[in-house]
């Protein structure tokens, strides 16, 4: 443990843990979208053989992690440690996987940046020797956050131009010491920020001033700046939150040309109807795993940030007024072990 | 980060798309002034079967309604919700949309506590507040007589 090295909110390895390899899998929408092709799994159904959309979420999530540690040629007695979540109440999805997975869990809630902070917490135990495998799973499904969060299915009401769409999907990472990457040299954990934004249909907005932050907390800690990366990725900040990033990061003086969001990304909102973009948990896990990471296993990218960003608020806080929390959690990902 | 929730806000107003003012309310008259000629169209031909006017009036609304319910249950009126906006809101196949979506959405979790309970999840407020405003209604409407 001695030899990480943390400056600021930024933990460093030393001997940067690996992402053996990951897994993604994608509802209906997603099978439509641009990235269709780079999903391990697709399915036409949403409800993916199940009687409720919350069986359906723990059925995505199983095929998700069956599929990943089926790829890493690894059983699930060898995981010591699933660190994984969902949007549902209580993070009952993920709970409900784990029953039938005899492998120690521990259950987290960051809204749609549990991703990160899986893979964050995921890097930490590998390199501090804690543990050998451990997995990251996360997911979302369109139908149960609808139902949650917002309304009925069924009900006819307009989407403003500003919500975003839920992704029914999933993400898995398997994480060890050793590998052959791609590698997290790093990782910041986000502080929750919250700059009193009410609407429940402007997530984007909401967030962005937390993934703001965690840049520019990285950006001290370690002396680099965005353009030090082939690619900066955020997941989800949509139309809305990303112009707002970049506005805050040039407020500070810092020039952000190469970034890219996961829920952009996932959808085209040209023709898919998703408004200001795609988010939920499953959204920046699956574009991590079906698009990001494959880019540098293949040397595509070598360098990139990747910020999982998540709105923490709950029905009943929203509908007594509350604004709404965002944190970001950050990710330096790299091809190379060393440099 | 050296910003005021104030000055945020105006950012985030800048960065946020507007609705399409226009393009929303022309669907929404083109929508709601259908359901409407429909709802009118059914009213004069059960008159012209030899109903009377409320009977007509009243075959009438309940056949919007079960049109409505029907169709949410097919999963038809939300699509065309999503273009019509108050346009499939207003009129009473929007009230009847709103009982028996969630009527469907929750029935997973039991007759009772599911669609029992939450059948008006979105309508009771409508009927709640509804039934209050007439009663306050009534009795000023008793005193205005009087004059």
């Amino acid at each position: 443990m001695s030899t990480q090295q943390r400056t600021g909110d930024t933990i460093r390895f030393s001997e940067p843990p690996s992402i053996v390899e990951f897994g993604a899998v994608g509802g209906k929408k997603e099978g439509q979208g641009p990235l269709a092709a780079q999903f391990d799994l697709l399915f036409e159904e949403n409800t993916f053989g199940e009687e409720t959309w919350e069986k359906a979420e723990s059925r995505l999530q199983r095929h998700c992690l069956d599929l990943t540690l089926k790829k890493a040629h690894c059983k699930p007695e060898q995981v010591n440690l699933l660190l994984g979540g969902d949007l549902q109440n209580q993070c009952t999805a993920t709970a409900y996987t784990m029953r039938n997975v005899d492998v120690p869990f521990a259950g987290l809630y960051g809204a749609c940046s549990t991703m990160a902070e899986a893979v964050g917490l995921a890097a930490c135990f590998t390199a501090g020797g804690f543990a050998d495998t451990v997995a990251a799973l996360t997911s979302s499904h369109f139908c149960a956050a609808e139902r949650q969060f917002r309304t009925p299915l069924t009900y006819g009401a307009k989407r403003t131009p500003t919500a975003q769409w839920t992704a029914t999907a999933s993400g898995c990472c398997i994480v060890k010491p050793q590998g052959d990457g791609p590698y997290v040299k790093a990782v910041t954990f986000g502080r929750v920020r919250d700059y009193e934004i009410c609407d429940i249909n402007n997530m984007g907005a909401a967030m962005a001033p937390a993934a703001a932050e965690t840049i520019l907390r990285y950006c001290a800690d370690t002396g680099r700046t965005p353009a030090d990366f082939d690619a900066v990725y955020t997941g989800d900040l949509g139309i809305v939150g990303s112009r707002l990033l970049a506005e805050l990061l040039k407020k500070e003086g810092v020039a952000l040309h190469n970034h890219k969001d996961c829920g952009l990304l996932l959808y085209d909102i040209d023709t898919q109807e998703v408004q200001a973009g795609g988010s939920g948990a499953g959204c920046s896990a699956s574009v991590l795993a079906a698009h990001v990471l494959p880019m540098l296993r293949r040397k595509e990218h070598n360098r990139v940030l990747f910020l999982s960003t998540g709105a923490l608020m709950s029905q009943i806080t929203f509908l007594q007024g509350e604004s709404i929390p965002g944190v970001a959690h950050l990710l330096e990902l790299s091809s190379q072990r060393e440099g | 980060m050296k910003l005021t929730p104030e000055e945020y806000d105006g950012l985030s107003k800048q960065a946020s798309p507007k609705s399409k003012l226009l393009q929303d309310c022309l669907w929404a008259f083109g929508v709601g002034g259908a359901i409407c000629l429909l709802g009118e169209i059914l009213r004069q031909s059960y008159l012209a079967k030899g109903f009377t006017l409320t009977d007509a009036s009243t075959m009438a609304s309940v056949t919007l309604i079960v049109i409505s319910a029907v169709t949410t249950s097919l999963g038809w009126y939300q699509r065309l919700a999503a273009k019509a906006g108050a346009g499939t809101l207003v009129p009473i196949t929007g009230f009847a949309n709103s009982v028996v979506s969630p009527a469907i959405e929750f029935k997973s979790e039991g007759y009772v506590p599911g669609v029992g309970a939450k059948m008006f999840l979105i309508a009771g407020p409508v009927i709640v507040y509804g039934l209050a405003a007439s009663a306050v209604w009534g009795v000023i409407y008793c005193f205005i007589r009087t004059l």
